[in-house]
């Protein structure tokens, strides 16, 4: 296995166990942490951006700093939800507990950057913490004669569903100056909050405020983030016709192909970076000597999926700079 | 107060100490850690969370020589200088995707 004593360090997935190799060079790895060296080898590049998810590259890093970093994306980084409800009317068939529940977790567009935590609950709503909403609805027999045939509910009753669209933003003080409606309310129209029939009827009315994930996860900014390390495959020896057919499918999608080289099908490593690294090649002995499978155990893939308050770029820096806040405060704590 | 000095755990002078922290968790006790740990003055570094219902976490720097608060100082603004490499790297490169991208 020489072809894997290169410069990387990597781990090696073996049957049932890992092992380290050894690499050539040290890396951040295995020597004392230092902010110079750190400075010279951390890499960030970003591969990928889609509207609300992202996934970028942390190169050279220690894994506890990726861990910090995804902890504090996850519950310390705030966002705004409906935290209070107060119910004037509900007739519905569903429980005030769960109705609060369920409304508690839609998520908001808010940008918590523009808001203050809360920080006393008896004192009267405030402009710069909290956001009210009102849910108000009644259902009834639709008296629309031309759908008089139809047996959907939705067609013989009027509001049969309440969704999302239906909370209607309330401005206090000088939101409204400051905020559009699509700025504040919830992200998504179409979410189910309940079902009713004729005679039902909801009033409510909503506070929202920030706060983190620690709290409760219906403030976490994510959907998930999370990371993994950067597998590595290598064929150390060639694996022809047949044999690369059924090795190109113990991989992901795309992560071999098949090219011709003197009238044979040869199996290359097109792509390892996505493959689950799931140890299929193993089932086939005479496959599982001519692939090494590995581990890169400084380059992070992380990836983050923002639920839509926030864009993602926008969630890791908020999380450094949380950490970076805390470290700052503690300090000037410990100084004086 | 956030940061205290615990009184009472075994033995406590300026080169040992035992630092709680109000209000942390594992995502600052185990940051502080591995940095801490690293240095080569200091003999012992650990974090707990002595209970999940309290919400304190507990720093404990063991020195060959110096002050354990030195450490734990020196600790912070080490995170605090990876913070800000952190996150000048990253604009960095993300602005250079965004330009690509619009490009």
């Amino acid at each position: 296995m020489d072809t894997l004593h290169d410069e990387k360090h990597r781990i090696i997935l073996n049957e049932h166990k890992i092992v380290n190799n050894n690499s050539t060079s040290p890396t951040v790895l295995d020597d004392k942490f230092d902010i110079k060296k750190f400075r010279k080898i951390f890499r960030v590049v970003i591969v990928r951006h889609e509207n609300y998810e992202m996934e970028f590259d942390l190169i050279g890093l220690h894994p506890f700093l990726a861990n910090t970093f995804r902890r504090l994306i996850l519950s310390d980084v705030p966002s705004m939800a409906i935290e209070k409800v107060h119910i004037l009317n509900n007739t519905s068939i569903i429980q005030d507990e769960i109705l609060a529940h369920r409304l508690g977790l839609i998520p908001l567009k808010a940008d918590p950057r523009l808001f203050e935590y809360k920080s006393n609950w008896s004192a009267a709503a405030n402009e710069k913490d909290t956001l009210e909403f009102e849910l108000k609805i009644k259902c009834s027999n639709n008296k629309d004669s031309s759908k008089k045939e139809s047996s959907r509910a939705e067609d013989i009753y009027k509001n049969t569903n309440v969704y999302s669209k239906h909370i209607k933003w309330i401005p206090t003080g000088n939101q409204k100056s400051k905020f559009k409606e699509s700025d504040v309310g919830p992200i998504h129209p179409d979410i189910l909050i309940a079902k009713m029939r004729p005679g039902h009827e909801l009033d409510l009315k909503l506070v929202a405020v920030k706060s983190n994930g620690r709290d409760h996860a219906k403030f976490s900014p994510v959907a998930t983030a999370f990371y993994r390390l950067l597998p590595d495959i290598k064929i150390v020896k060639p694996v022809e016709d047949e044999a690369a057919y059924r090795l190109q499918k113990c991989f992901s999608p795309s992560v071999i192909t098949i090219r011709t080289q003197n009238n044979k099908k040869i199996a290359v490593v097109k792509d390892s970076r996505y493959d689950t690294s799931s140890r299929n090649v193993f089932k086939y002995d005479d496959l599982k000597d001519s692939v090494v499978m590995s581990k890169i155990q400084d380059h992070f893939i992380f990836t983050i999926e923002s639920v839509g308050a926030m864009q993602p770029e926008v969630i890791f820096k908020e999380a450094v700079t949380i950490l970076k806040d805390k470290c700052l405060s503690l300090l000037a704590e410990l100084n004086s | 107060m956030p940061v205290a000095q615990l009184a009472s755990s075994g033995v406590s002078n300026d080169g040992n100490k035992t630092f709680v922290f109000q209000g942390e968790g594992h995502t600052l006790g185990n940051a502080l850690r591995c940095i801490i740990s690293n240095y080569s003055d200091v003999q012992f570094c650990g974090y707990s969370v002595p209970h999940p219902a309290e919400n304190k976490m507990h720093v404990r720097i063991q020195m060959y020589n110096g002050k354990a608060i030195d450490a734990l100082k020196r600790g912070l603004e080490d995170l605090v200088k990876v913070c800000d490499i952190t996150l000048e790297k990253f604009d960095e490169e993300f602005n250079t995707f965004k330009s690509k991208r619009e490009s």
